[in-house]
C-alpha cells in the first residue's frame, strides 16, 4: 500500500486527497490475479471467478478510496460499485438465455423438415429409433407457425381498432371527463391481468356462448386481445397526445370537420409511433402461452381454420415438448425440437421488436421544415 | 349564427363526426365492458365449484382447503421474485439514468429491454434446463451449512426444481418492467434539484439519496407493485421448473405450487366440476392481481401532480 500511495504525496495541494486516474485499473488488475488466485486453491470456475473478483474490486477500492479521501467519497465509490454490479448481475440471464438457445436450438432448426412439416403422425417409435439407430429427428413446428401466425392476426384485427378508437376518444373527446378518467385506470389495471386469467376469460365466455368445451383458435385470439387492446390503447394514446395542437387548430380554422381533422391530420402525423407500438404489442402476445394453453388445446396436425378445431401454437409446443415429449423413455429428440421452436420464437419476436424500431424511424414526421 | 351557411352546409359532415365520435365512445365503453366481463364470466363459471359439496373438490376437503396452499405458494414464489429484483432493478435503472456515459444510456436501456421481450416460455424452459441444474450444488450446500433456517432445510431437491429456483426465474422476468418504470421516474427528477446538490459539494451518491431517491420514493413503490402483479400472474416459469407439491416451507425442497401454474398444469385435462375448481382458482388470482394493481396505480395518480409518472 505504502508503495502505491507514493504519487499522491508529491500531487498539489489542490488534487491531495483523490485517488490517481489509474486506481480503479490497477484495483481490477489486482483483483483479477488474486480472484484467479483464489479460484485456484478451491478449483476453478468462470462464474465464481468473476464474483470473487468484483468482491475484491469493490472491496479494494472501496478500502482504498476510504483510506485516502475520506468516508464520503468513499461511500460514493461503494454506490458505483453496487449500481455497476447490478447493471453487470441483470445482463447474465440475458447472455445465458440466448447463449442456451442458441447452442439448444440450432441442432433443431437446422433439420431438414423441421420449418415445412408437422408432427402429425410423428409417435414415440420414431422418436426411439432416432436415439438408439441414429435415424433423424422427424417431425417439425409448421402447424406451430401457422396457428400461431393465424392466432396473432386474429387477435390483431380484433384489438387494433378497438385500441387505437379508445385512445382517439380519450386524447381528442374525452376532455378529463369522469368516463375517460375511468376508461384509463381500468386500461391500467388491464395491463396487469394475468395472461391465464385472460385465457380463462376467453374459454369461460365461449364455454357459456357456444357451449362447454369450446377450444378454438379464436378463444384464442379473444384471449390475446384481451392482453393486447390495453398496450395498444397506451402506445396509442401516448402518440396521438404528442401531436402538436397547432396542426389541429390549423384544420378546424380551415373549416374542416373534426372527425376528418383526425383521420386526415392527426392520425397521419402519429402513424409511426402508433405502427411501432401496434408492433410492440404483438411482439408482446405473440409469446404468450399460458392464455392460448387454455384456449387453443394442442394440435399436432395442420389446422387452417381458426373458428373449429384445436389449435397448435409455438409457445404450447414448447410447452408440451418438454413437459410430455413425444416419446416418454428418450425424450431428447422432444427437447430438440423445443428448443428449436423456442429459437425460432424468439427470432420472432426480436425481428418485430426490430420492425417496429425501424417503422418509427422510418415513418417519424419530418423535421426542420 | 344558426341559419348562416357556414353552419348548415355538409349535413353529411356532420353525421360523420356523429358516427366517429360514437364509434370511439363505444370502443371506449367495450374495454370497460370486457374488463366487467372477465370479471363476470369467471364468477358464472367458477359458481359450481364454490357451491359443490367438498368431496367433488379435487383433495376431497372443499374449495378453501384446495386454494389457500397454493395461495400461499403464489405469494413465496413473488416474494422471493421481489426481494431480488427490487435492488438490482432499482440498481440497473440508476445505472442508465445517472451513471452511464449519456451516449450509452438508451442503448444499454435498449439491451435491459431485450430482457422483457423473451417470451415467458423460454424463460421457463431456460430455468428447467440449465438453471435448475447449475444451482443445485448451491441448494445442497445451503442445506448442509444454513439447514437450521427453516426456509433452507434440507435434504435440498436433487434436481433443483424448487419454489426458489422459480422464484429467481420470476425475478429475472419482472426486472425488466420495475427497471423500465422506475427509470423513467428518475430521469424525471427536477434537474435543478440534482445540481442544486452538485453545487454544494455532495458526492454523485449523496446527490442521488438526497435529491433523487426522495422524489422517486411513490414511483419506485408503484413499480415494485406493478412487478409484484406481473409476478404473481406469471404461469410458464413456474409451471415448467417447479416439481410441484405439497405446501413446504423449505424453498430447497421439492414442494408449493402457485395458482396460475396449478391452472396450466390441470386445464387442459380438465372436466366439468375441475374447470368450474380451476376457474374459481383464475378467479381468486385475478382478485389478487387486481387488488395489487389498483393500490398501485392508485399511488401513481396519487403523486402524479408532482412526478409525472404514469
Amino acid at each position: 500500500m505504502t508503495a502505491t500511495l507514493t504519487p499522491v504525496k508529491k500531487r498539489s495541494a489542490l488534487t491531495k486527497g483523490q485517488l490517481p486516474k489509474w486506481a480503479p485499473y490497477l484495483v481490477l488488475a489486482v483483483a483479477l490475479v488474486l480472484g484467479a488466485a483464489i479460484m485456484a486453491l478451491i478449483g476453478f470456475h468462470a462464474f465464481g471467478w468473476g464474483l470473487v473478483s468484483a468482491i475484491l474490486f469493490a472491496a479494494g477500492l472501496v478500502g482504498w478510496s476510504g483510506a485516502v479521501e475520506g468516508s464520503r467519497k468513499a461511500k460514493d465509490k461503494l454506490a458505483t460499485c453496487l449500481v455497476v454490479g447490478s447493471f453487470l448481475i441483470a445482463l447474465l440471464p440475458l447472455v445465458s438465455v440466448i447463449w442456451t438457445v442458441l447452442v439448444n436450438g440450432l441442432p433443431g432448426l437446422t433439420d431438414p423438415g423441421f420449418l415445412t412439416t408437422s408432427m402429425n403422425g410423428v409417435t414415440g417409435a420414431f422418436d426411439n429409433k432416432s436415439v438408439e439407430e441414429g435415424a433423424p429427428v422427424v417431425g417439425g413446428i409448421f402447424h406451430a407457425l401457422i396457428g400461431t401466425l393465424l392466432i396473432t392476426l386474429v387477435a390483431t384485427i380484433i384489438s387494433v381498432p378497438i385500441g387505437l378508437l379508445t385512445a382517439i376518444y380519450l386524447v381528442e373527446y374525452g376532455n378529463d371527463r369522469p368516463l375517460a378518467r375511468s376508461i384509463t385506470f381500468f386500461v391500467d389495471v388491464m395491463t396487469g391481468i394475468p395472461s391465464i386469467v385472460a385465457g380463462l376469460f376467453a374459454a369461460a365466455f365461449f364455454f357459456a356462448i357456444v357451449g362447454p368445451g369450446t377450444k378454438t383458435g379464436a378463444v384464442a385470439a379473444v384471449a390475446l386481445s384481451v392482453l393486447m387492446i390495453p398496450v395498444v390503447v397506451r402506445s396509442s394514446e401516448e402518440m396521438l397526445k404528442i401531436v402538436p395542437n397547432e396542426l389541429r387548430e390549423a384544420a378546424y380554422a380551415l373549416g374542416v370537420r373534426k372527425w376528418r381533422t383526425i383521420l386526415k391530420v392527426v392520425i397521419p402525423t402519429a402513424i409511426s409511433g402508433i405502427a411501432s407500438g401496434v408492433t410492440l404489442a404483438i411482439a408482446r402476445v405473440i409469446g404468450e402461452t399460458a392464455p392460448i394453453l387454455v384456449t387453443a388445446g394442442f394440435a399436432t396436425s395442420i389446422n387452417y381454420n381458426v373458428f373449429s378445431g384445436w389449435m397448435a401454437s409455438l409457445p404450447t409446443f414448447i410447452y408440451t415438448q418438454i413437459l410430455n415429449p413425444t416419446s416418454p423413455s428418450n425424450p431428447d429428440p422432444s427437447s430438440q425440437r423445443a428448443w428449436g421452436a423456442a429459437l425460432v420464437l424468439i427470432i420472432l419476436v426480436m425481428l418485430l421488436n426490430l420492425i417496429a424500431r425501424l417503422i418509427a424511424r422510418a415513418f417519424a414526421p419530418k423535421t426542420g421544415r | 349564427m344558426t341559419t348562416t351557411s357556414l353552419t348548415s352546409s355538409r349535413g353529411a359532415g356532420r353525421a360523420g363526426d356523429k358516427v366517429f365520435s360514437g364509434a370511439t365512445l363505444a370502443a371506449g365503453c367495450l374495454i370497460l365492458a370486457v374488463l366487467f366481463g372477465v370479471a363476470l364470466f369467471l364468477v358464472v363459471q367458477a359458481f359450481p365449484a364454490l357451491t359443490a359439496s367438498p368431496d367433488m373438490i379435487k383433495g376431497g376437503e372443499g374449495f378453501f382447503a384446495y386454494i389457500w396452499p397454493i395461495v400461499i405458494g403464489t405469494l413465496i414464489a413473488a416474494t422471493i421474485a421481489l426481494v431480488i429484483a427490487t435492488p438490482i432493478a432499482i440498481g440497473v435503472a440508476l445505472f442508465i439514468s445517472h451513471f452511464a456515459p449519456r451516449q450509452l444510456a438508451s442503448g444499454l436501456g435498449y439491451v435491459v429491454d431485450l430482457l422483457a421481450a423473451i417470451p415467458s416460455v423460454v424463460y421457463g424452459a431456460w430455468g428447467a434446463a440449465f438453471l435448475a441444474k447449475e444451482i443445485s450444488p448451491a441448494y445442497n450446500w445451503l442445506a448442509n451449512n444454513m439447514g437450521w433456517l427453516p426456509i433452507f432445510q434440507g435434504p435440498a431437491s436433487a434436481t433443483g426444481k424448487t419454489i426458489l429456483t422459480a422464484g429467481i426465474v420470476l425475478a429475472v422476468m419482472i426486472l425488466p418492467i420495475i427497471t423500465s418504470l422506475t427509470r423513467e421516474i428518475f430521469l424525471q427528477t427536477p434537474k435543478l434539484h440534482e445540481e442544486a446538490s452538485l453545487a454544494l459539494g455532495a458526492t454523485r451518491w449523496e446527490m442521488i439519496k438526497m435529491a433523487v431517491l426522495p422524489f422517486a420514493r411513490p414511483g419506485i413503490i408503484s413499480a415494485v407493485m406493478l412487478g409484484l402483479g406481473r409476478a404473481l400472474g406469471e404461469t410458464m416459469a413456474v409451471a415448467l421448473v417447479l416439481s410441484s407439491g405439497a405446501l413446504t416451507a423449505s424453498l430447497i425442497q421439492t414442494g408449493n405450487q402457485t395458482i396460475a401454474a396449478e391452472i396450466a398444469l390441470n386445464f387442459p385435462e380438465a372436466s366439468g366440476i375441475q374447470v368450474s375448481t380451476l376457474i374459481a382458482a383464475g378467479l381468486v388470482l385475478f382478485v389478487i392481481t387486481l387488488g395489487v394493481n389498483m393500490i398501485a396505480r392508485w399511488i401513481i395518480t396519487r403523486h402524479k401532480e408532482f412526478s409525472g409518472a404514469n
